[in-house]
């Protein structure tokens, strides 16, 4: 275990970075979801990181438990975006304007 | 040099200009692919960072079962229409990527200041003790035992929530539709009879 530790913060954060800029410029539904999936993946390699810093299992149960809420949250944003696709024939965010005001 | 830093150096470089790569793609299958090639370096790190039993997860659940998933419904959905048609975020685009500059070397900053850039973590992860699955079962099944519960009724709301929502509710059919249709059925049978007929 030579490498610091925050070698592997920073490559989280920058993972991190490139998933919020994918949120905030792509117009694909799906692909917006993908660059969440990143987010969510950074967060547990920072997770993961700190628990091998703190010689503490806890990070490593947290990432467990937040890859299992990202596999439900993943269901069923797809499920979502496949009805919203079946009433509009689209996955542009800018279609579904009906909650926005 | 250690090896865990020559494989730290390899698959850093790879995770992050695959992370660039599905920002810039503009194919949702590709962006796909190059999420599956991230999803792979992360499991790398993990067990880099002695967590095995989190790159066996990570493997099997993200870049099986979610990566699986996400294809699937981009083939659903016919790959031609994922090309957008319009690109108004003119003012939105530089800014994000200000943004993100920032938010880096803030964070960059940050690190410096909370963990120092040279720590190590300590050469025996003693938490690991007996196998990692298993010192991760342990926690798991006491300390966080009933977020552990709580977790897999989260996991039954979402299949009958993508039940619910993934359902096509049948249509009643009059009875002018199945005349219809019949109808429809006879003309379409009756000059193929008859092409038949005349060769």
């Amino acid at each position: 275990m030579r490498t610091p530790v925050a070698y592997y913060l920073i490559v989280s954060g920058i993972l991190f970075m490139l998933g919020t800029i994918g949120v905030l410029t792509r117009k694909n539904a799906l692909l917006i979801f993908m660059s969440v999936e990143l987010q969510l993946n950074a967060v547990n390699l920072s997770l993961v990181a700190f628990s091998r810093l703190h010689d503490d299992l806890t990070g490593q149960v947290l990432a467990f438990f937040s890859m299992v809420v990202a596999a439900a949250e993943v269901v069923v944003g797809l499920a979502i975006i496949v009805a919203i696709y079946r009433r509009r024939r689209s996955v542009d965010v800018d279609d579904v304007r009906e909650l926005r005001w | 040099m250690p090896l865990d830093n020559i494989v730290f150096w390899v698959f850093a470089p790879i995770s992050i200009a695959s992370a660039i790569g599905m920002l810039l793609v503009r194919n949702a299958i590709h962006a796909a692919l190059f999420l599956v090639v991230n999803f792979f370096c992360l499991a790398v790190f993990f067990l880099l960072l002695d967590a095995p039993f989190l790159f066996a997860v990570q493997i099997i659940v993200y870049a099986g079962a979610i990566m699986v998933l996400f294809l699937f419904v981009i083939m659903l959905l016919g790959v031609d229409s994922n090309v957008p048609v319009r690109e108004r975020l003119v003012v939105q685009r530089p800014l994000a990527f200000v943004l993100g500059a920032a938010f880096i070397v803030e964070l960059f900053l940050a690190i410096r200041a909370g963990v120092g850039l040279s720590t190590k973590a300590p050469a025996v992860f003693t938490a690991n003790e007996g196998g990692n699955t298993q010192a991760v079962a342990k926690v798991l099944f006491t300390q966080y035992f009933f977020p552990f519960e709580v977790t897999s009724i989260l996991l039954l709301v979402a299949a009958i929530a993508v039940m619910v929502l993934a359902h096509r509710r049948a249509r009643a059919v009059t009875q002018a539709e199945i005349d219809a249709a019949a109808d429809d059925e006879a003309d379409a049978e009756l000059p193929a009879y008859d092409a038949g007929a005349a060769s």
